[in-house]
């Protein structure tokens, strides 16, 4: 089944005009900023087909833009994005990019973490009514959608990695819906993506990165509206 | 889900005693491990956000980025009230409300995808129009949603709901029948009624290309949402009074992917042809173009 629940027929609640071009974006940027796991002080932008020729009649500049600084697909500064990133202190920059890609509606993001200088390269493809499918991050191929609360797990490609991993999941009663890893080559880099059934707490978190392989964790989840995120900023 | 295509939803409807959105309700609680409760109340929100969306573009100046459009729900509804229309009355209202939701989408304003942006009109344009006609209460609406929901759902994974993939009969065509089918259910009709509004109304969009000019969901995709109600309500009326789809809806259903398939790519959201690539057509993309 390719459309899961209620929610991806009926939703998201997004500001117009292209569930593809403008909230998927917005999706994918926002996918980036939680994975880069903080702001960005550059960003590289590339659109390829669809994207491409009509990113600029569509705000998907502004959609990708407004994902960057984490607003949700309804948010209502997504029209302003591109002047509040600029505020912000991020440099952005869009193009047309030009040679293969996987989808109609793709995006090629390089980003340059604010805080810590981390760099990160990120694809993503909008597959429509604002569903998004991330492909690629930094050169490891992967499939997540953010529909679900996801982990990402950066680490060494040892023998039993993920077993510790999954015996973590287990013990701390979180079921995996779907699973990927790809590695740069044996005993190199690995990224690990689970999707999970239930959002990650502090502590599932805490232990992952206490295991010994690993680099980073990080949690992508794309389901809070703008009005639940200004909940959060209101909580002390 | 435990139903995958309407025949199935129908019977299971029958067999538990109760309507499509209530059954829808329990089905995506189940799915998502959230109570009913919370499922219903996201779905209020978004109910909230249709409504607000009718407001603003019943009141608001929803001039596109572009130029092109905006403010024809505005036309629509005073020609409803000062003239002698030729549609008017609750079809008038219902296309005026679409109208204005679309173009609230095209000037970059909040709305619900449903099942898409680009035929984000027809839904609130039939429900909000109908709910002021007779006084249903926003939780009713709100279940009449999930039912629009289950429709969609049967309809998303058997065929299409992006025009990207499948032409407009599958953007705007989807969102109509999604429309039908729930009015039905809500002017109590039986869920196999609701079914049957479905295949009604998807016959009436079948081959429907998707051809935006200068890619935009503009022109003409606002007005297809305002023509969307009316047909929606028509598919509900049909089937309340008992005309049934001689052909199956979930074959009906299967058309539209047979015929979204073998449609060219110029005909599939790519502004390649159809009404974007007309003499006029043509001249809007160039002075688009020339703008930047």
């Amino acid at each position: 089944m390719r459309f899961k629940d209620v929610f991806s027929i009926i939703g998201p609640a997004m500001v117009g005009p292209s569930s593809s071009h403008t909230a998927g974006a917005a999706r994918i940027g926002r996918a980036a900023r939680q994975v880069l796991g903080e702001p960005a002080r550059e960003a590289e932008v590339t659109f390829f087909g669809s994207f491409a020729a009509t990113y600029q009649g569509h705000g998907t500049d502004r959609a990708i833009a407004g994902g960057l600084l984490d607003f949700a697909t309804d948010d209502s500064r997504l029209p302003d994005s591109i002047e509040l990133a600029a505020e912000a202190g991020m440099e952005i920059s869009f193009g047309q990019g030009t040679g293969l890609f996987p989808h109609p509606n793709t995006v090629r993001l390089r980003l340059v973490g604010a805080q810590t200088g981390t760099e990160l390269t990120l694809t993503g493809i909008s597959i429509g009514g604002g569903n998004i499918e991330i492909v690629d991050i930094d050169g490891f191929g992967v499939k997540l959608t953010g529909m679900y609360p996801t982990v990402l797990i950066q680490h060494m490609d040892y023998l039993g990695v993920l077993a510790s991993v999954t015996e973590v999941m287990r013990k701390g009663q979180f079921n995996i819906g779907h699973m990927s890893l790809d590695r740069k080559n044996r005993s190199g880099a690995a990224l690990t993506v689970l999707e999970l059934d239930e959002a990650a707490t502090p502590g599932l978190l805490y232990e992952l990165r206490a295991l010994s392989a690993v680099k980073s964790v990080k949690v992508v989840d794309l389901n809070e509206s703008a009005q639940e995120l200004k909940g959060k900023d209101d909580t002390p | 889900m435990n139903f995958q295509t309407l025949s199935q939803l129908a019977v299971l409807c029958e067999e538990r005693g109760m309507g499509i959105g209530a059954l829808m309700l329990e089905e995506q609680s189940e799915e998502s491990g959230r109570s009913k409760e919370q499922e219903f109340a996201t779905m209020s929100q978004y109910y909230g956000v249709m409504k607000e969306a009718v407001y603003r573009g019943m009141t608001e100046d929803t001039t596109s980025r572009s130029g092109l459009t905006g403010l024809d729900a505005q036309r629509v509804a005073s020609y409803n009230t000062a003239d002698e229309p030729c549609l008017g009355g609750p079809a008038g209202q219902a296309m005026a409300y679409a109208l204005a939701v679309s173009e609230v989408n095209a000037s970059m304003g909040r709305i619900i995808a449903t099942p898409t942006a680009g035929s984000c009109g027809i839904i609130p344009g039939v429900f909000l129009s109908c709910q002021e006609r007779f006084g249903w209460e926003d939780d009713y609406m709100v279940s009449g949603l999930f039912a629009a929901g289950a429709i969609g759902y049967v309809i998303a994974n058997n065929s299409f709901v992006s025009g990207a993939e499948g032409g407009c009969q599958a953007e705007v065509g989807s969102a109509i029948g999604m429309a039908a089918g729930a009015l039905t259910e809500l002017r109590g009709g039986t869920p196999a009624q609701a079914v049957h509004a479905v295949g009604l109304a998807l016959k009436n969009t079948l081959g429907l290309i998707c051809d935006p000019v200068g890619g935009l969901v503009e022109i003409p995709c606002i007005v297809r949402n305002g023509f969307g109600a009316v047909t929606a309500l028509a598919a509900a009326d049909m089937a309340l009074a008992g005309v049934r789809s001689v052909i199956p809806s979930d074959e009906v259903i299967k058309v539209m992917l047979e015929v979204g398939s073998a449609m060219p790519e110029k005909h599939r959201e790519t502004a390649g042809g159809g009404l974007a690539q007309t003499p006029t057509g043509r001249k809007i993309m160039r002075d688009l173009r020339n703008k930047k």
